[in-house]
C-alpha cells in the first residue's frame, strides 16, 4: 500500500501533525514523489532541517520557491517523468505578511503607513497564528499562480491546529462582524482617537493605556479599514482552497504519546470541519525485532559468539527495541481505532533522520507503492 | 521525590522560572519536577500554565505545588478591576468597542498573560487575600512564542511611552531582565530540530533580553551501550536478529551523541546542561526530579 490513493489527482496536499515527527521531511518526499511522475510540485515548508534545506538547495532566502537542480536528484537515482519539476521554499511569515500588505493596500501612502505601525510590525512577526494565516495565504497565492500542478504545504506543529484551520475563518469573522466597523466607522473608536474626541470609553481608554499607544492602534486599525476589501476576498478564497475537493490533508505523527494524542485530535478536527484526511502516515515505527522475549535467552544464546558480558549489553538493547516495538504496537491501533477509519501508513525508523536527497529517495519507496 | 541537594546554582531561588521548548519534548512533566523540587524544599511555588491546550488533556501536576491556567481574558478584568475606580472598570469591561479593540490588539494576549505572571510573583499580591508565591515556574508555550512573550511588556511600554501602560510595561520589563529574579529552562530533546531551536532560542533570548539559559534540559536520551570496538564485533555478528535490533538502537544513540555534542559545543560551556533518560512509557516525573536534584552538583 502506498500514499496514491490519498493524494493522486489532488492540487493541493496539507500535510499537518505534531513537531519532531519527520513532517518536513514527509512532505518533501511526497512532492518528490508525484515530481517522479511528472508532475510540477512546489513543497512549502516551515524551518526545514539545516541539513534537508541544504539538500533541496534551500540555502537562498526569497520567499519564492527554487527549482530543486534535477541532476542533484538524479545523482540519488531520483529520475523526474518527463514534465515533472521539484520546487521548494521555505515560508518567511514576516515576508509573506508584508507581501500581503503590498498587495491589498489601496496606495503607497496605506502601506507605508501600515508596514512601519509598531503595531503591524509586532502582529506580523511574533503573534501566534501569524504564520498559520501566512502558511495559507502563501499557499493561495501559488495555487492563484497557476504555475504548478501539485501544491504541498508542510504546516507549523498542530499545537495550533485550531489556528492553521480557523485563520481564514476568524479573519473573516472579524472583518466582517461588528468589531471592525465599531473601530473604523467614520464615527467609530479609531476615528475618536485619532480625532482626539472626546467619548467617555476615550478619556478612559487613554487613562489605562497612553495616548500614544492609542493613537498607534487607531492608525493600525484605520490603515487596516484599507485593506478590508481585498483582505476578505483573500480569506474566503483561501477557506474555499482550503474546502476544495482536489485538497486533501494528510496527518503525520509518530507512535510516541503525544504526536499520537495530537493526530488523533487532528483528525477530529478535520471531520468537524468537513475537510477530507487523506490518512495518516506513521512516521518512525520501530521494527518488532525477532528473537526470544526473554533477555537471559537472548544472551545465553549469544555469549558463545561475543563473549558474556557483550551478549548481555545486547540483550538488554534487544529488550529496549522489544519495548519500544510494543509502545508502538499500541499506539497504532488506538491511532486506528480514533481516527475514524482513516487509512494508516507505517513507516519504520530508517536509521537516524532523513537529511540529504539519498534520504528522501528512501523515505519515497516507503511511502509510494509503486516506487 | 528527591529532597533537598543544592539546586542547579540557585535556580530555584528565582522568582520566576520560564519553562520553555520545542512542543512534544516533555517541557510540561520538566516545569512540574522543578516545581516539586522547589515545594519539597519549603518555598511557595505555583506552576502556571501558559496556552492550556485543548487538544491534550493530561495536566502534569507537581506535589505540594499550586497549579493555575493563565486566561487573558481573566487577567484583563482583573487589571483593568486593579487600576480603575468600580465604574469605570465596569464601563470598560461592558464596553464592545473596548473589547474588540482587546481582542484584535497584535500582541495583547501575551502582554496580558506576561502581566499576569509577573503579578503571580510579587510579595503584595494585586488580588485581594490571594498568597505571595516565593516561586512562580511558568510552563511557557513552545520556543518562539516564549520569547514573544518574555518581549511583550517593552514592546507595549516603548508604543506607549507614556501612561500607565508605559510605567508598568517597563517595571514588568525590567524584573523580567533581571538574572536574579527571572531564569530560562530550555528543554529540548537529543535531535537536529530541537538542538537548533534551543540555540536560535539561546540567542534570541540573548539579544531581546540580555538573559543567558540558565539551564537546558535534554529529555529522552537513549542510553549508550557499545563501544566503537564492540559496535564493530556487533556488526560482524549482524545476521544475529537480536544483535541486528542492537545495532539499531545503537545508531540512534549515536546519532543523539552528536546532536548532544553539537548542543553543548553551540553553548559553549556557559550553560549547564542535564541529560534525562529515555523510557518507552513517557517521562517520569520522579526520575526527573533525581537528576535535576543531582545536577546541582
Amino acid at each position: 500500500m502506498g500514499v496514491e490513493p490519498w493524494i493522486d489527482g489532488k492540487g493541493v496536499i496539507v500535510c499537518a501533525g505534531a513537531g519532531g515527527v519527520g513532517k518536513t521531511t514527509v512532505s518533501a518526499t511526497l512532492a518528490l514523489g508525484l515530481a517522479a511522475h511528472g508532475a510540477r510540485v512546489a513543497v512549502v515548508t516551515i524551518d526545514p532541517a539545516r541539513r534537508l534545506a541544504d539538500a533541496l538547495g534551500l540555502d537562498e532566502l526569497g520567499n519564492e520557491p527554487r527549482l530543486v537542480d534535477p541532476g542533484r536528484l538524479a545523482a540519488h537515482g531520483v529520475a523526474l517523468a518527463p514534465g515533472g519539476e521539484l520546487w521548494a521554499m521555505t515560508l518567511d511569515p514576516k515576508h509573506t505578511f508584508d507581501e500581503l500588505v503590498e498587495q491589498l493596500a489601496p496606495d503607497a501612502a496605506d502601506r507605508d503607513e501600515i508596514l512601519a505601525n509598531r503595531i503591524y510590525q509586532q502582529l506580523s512577526s511574533a503573534v501566534a497564528g501569524s504564520q498559520e494565516f501566512t502558511a495559507v495565504a502563501k499557499l493561495y497565492e501559488l495555487h492563484a499562480s497557476g504555475r504548478f500542478d501539485v501544491l504541498v504545504l508542510d504546516t507549523p506543529p498542530t499545537r495550533n491546529a485550531l489556528d492553521f484551520l480557523d485563520a481564514p475563518d476568524r479573519l473573516l469573522g472579524f472583518l466582517e462582524g461588528s468589531a471592525l466597523r465599531a473601530l473604523l466607522a467614520p464615527t467609530g473608536l479609531a476615528a475618536r482617537i485619532v480625532g482626539r474626541g472626546t467619548g467617555v470609553v476615550f478619556a478612559v481608554l487613554q487613562r489605562v493605556t497612553g495616548v500614544d499607544l492609542l493613537t498607534d492602534l487607531a492608525v493600525f486599525f484605520r490603515s487596516l479599514g484599507g485593506l478590508l476589501d481585498g483582505f476578505r476576498a483573500r480569506a474566503a478564497a483561501v477557506k474555499a482552497l482550503l474546502g476544495d475537493p482536489a485538497t486533501t490533508f494528510v496527518v503525520v505523527t509518530s507512535p510516541a504519546r503525544e504526536p499520537s494524542e495530537e493526530a488523533v485530535f487532528f483528525a477530529g478536527r478535520l471531520r468537524d470541519a468537513d475537510m477530507p484526511l487523506g490518512g495518516v502516515i506513521v512516521n518512525r515505527v520501530t521494527p518488532e525485532p525477532d528473537g526470544p522475549a526473554d533477555p537471559d535467552a537472548v544472551a545465553a544464546a549469544l555469549e558463545g559468539r561475543l563473549g558474556a558480558a557483550l551478549a548481555r549489553k545486547v540483550a538488554a538493547a534487544h529488550a529496549d527495541a522489544r519495548a519500544l516495538a510494543a509502545r508502538d504496537r499500541e499506539a497504532i491501533a488506538r491511532l486506528a481505532r480514533e481516527t475514524g477509519g482513516a487509512p494508516l501508513l507505517l513507516v519504520p525508523q530508517l536509521g537516524g533522520d532523513v537529511h540529504d536527497v539519498g534520504g528522501l529517495a528512501r523515505l519515497r519507496e516507503r511511502l509510494f507503492a509503486a516506487g | 521525590m528527591a529532597p533537598a541537594a543544592a539546586p542547579p546554582a540557585g535556580l530555584l531561588d528565582h522568582r520566576l522560572l520560564f519553562v520553555t521548548g520545542k512542543g512534544g519534548v516533555g517541557k510540561s512533566t520538566v516545569a512540574a519536577a522543578l516545581g516539586g523540587l522547589a515545594a519539597a524544599r519549603g518555598r511557595r511555588v505555583v506552576v502556571a500554565e501558559v496556552h492550556r491546550r485543548a487538544d491534550v488533556e493530561h495536566v502534569v501536576t507537581a506535589a505540594g505545588a499550586d497549579h493555575v491556567s493563565i486566561d487573558p481574558q481573566d487577567a484583563m478584568e482583573e487589571y483593568l478591576s486593579d487600576q480603575l475606580p468600580g465604574p469605570l472598570a465596569e464601563l470598560l469591561k461592558s464596553s464592545r468597542a473596548f473589547g474588540y479593540l482587546a481582542a484584535a490588539t497584535p500582541g495583547m494576549r501575551e502582554l496580558l498573560t506576561a502581566g499576569k505572571l509577573w503579578e503571580l510573583a510579587q510579595d503584595e499580591r494585586r488580588t485581594p487575600g490571594a498568597r505571595p508565591y516565593d516561586l512562580v515556574v511558568v510552563d511557557a508555550p513552545a520556543t518562539g512564542h516564549g520569547l514573544a512573550l518574555l518581549q511583550a511588556p517593552r514592546t507595549f511600554a516603548d508604543a506607549a511611552k507614556v501612561g500607565p501602560i508605559a510605567r508598568q510595561g517597563g517595571i514588568i520589563d525590567a524584573q523580567l531582565r533581571d538574572p536574579a529574579q527571572t531564569a530560562v529552562v530550555a528543554v529540548t530533546s537529543a535531535e537536529e530540530m530541537p538542538v537548533n531551536e534551543t540555540l536560535a532560542l539561546r540567542d534570541g533570548l540573548r539579544a531581546a533580553m540580555g538573559l543567558d539559559l540558565s539551564l537546558v534540559v535534554v529529555n529522552g536520551v537513549r542510553p549508550d551501550r557499545f563501544t566503537a570496538a564492540e559496535a564493530r564485533a556487533l556488526a560482524e555478528a549482524a545476521d544475529e536478529p537480536a544483535v541486528a535490533a542492537a545495532l539499531d538502537q545503537h545508531a540512534f544513540a549515536r546519532e543523539q551523541r552528536s546532536q548532544l555534542a553539537r548542543l553543548r559545543r553551540g553553548l559553549g560551556g556557559a550553560v549547564a546542561t542535564v541529560t534525562l533518560p529515555f523510557l518507552p512509557d513517557g517521562p517520569d516525573p520522579a526520575t526527573f526530579g533525581a537528576r535535576l536534584t543531582r545536577a546541582a552538583g
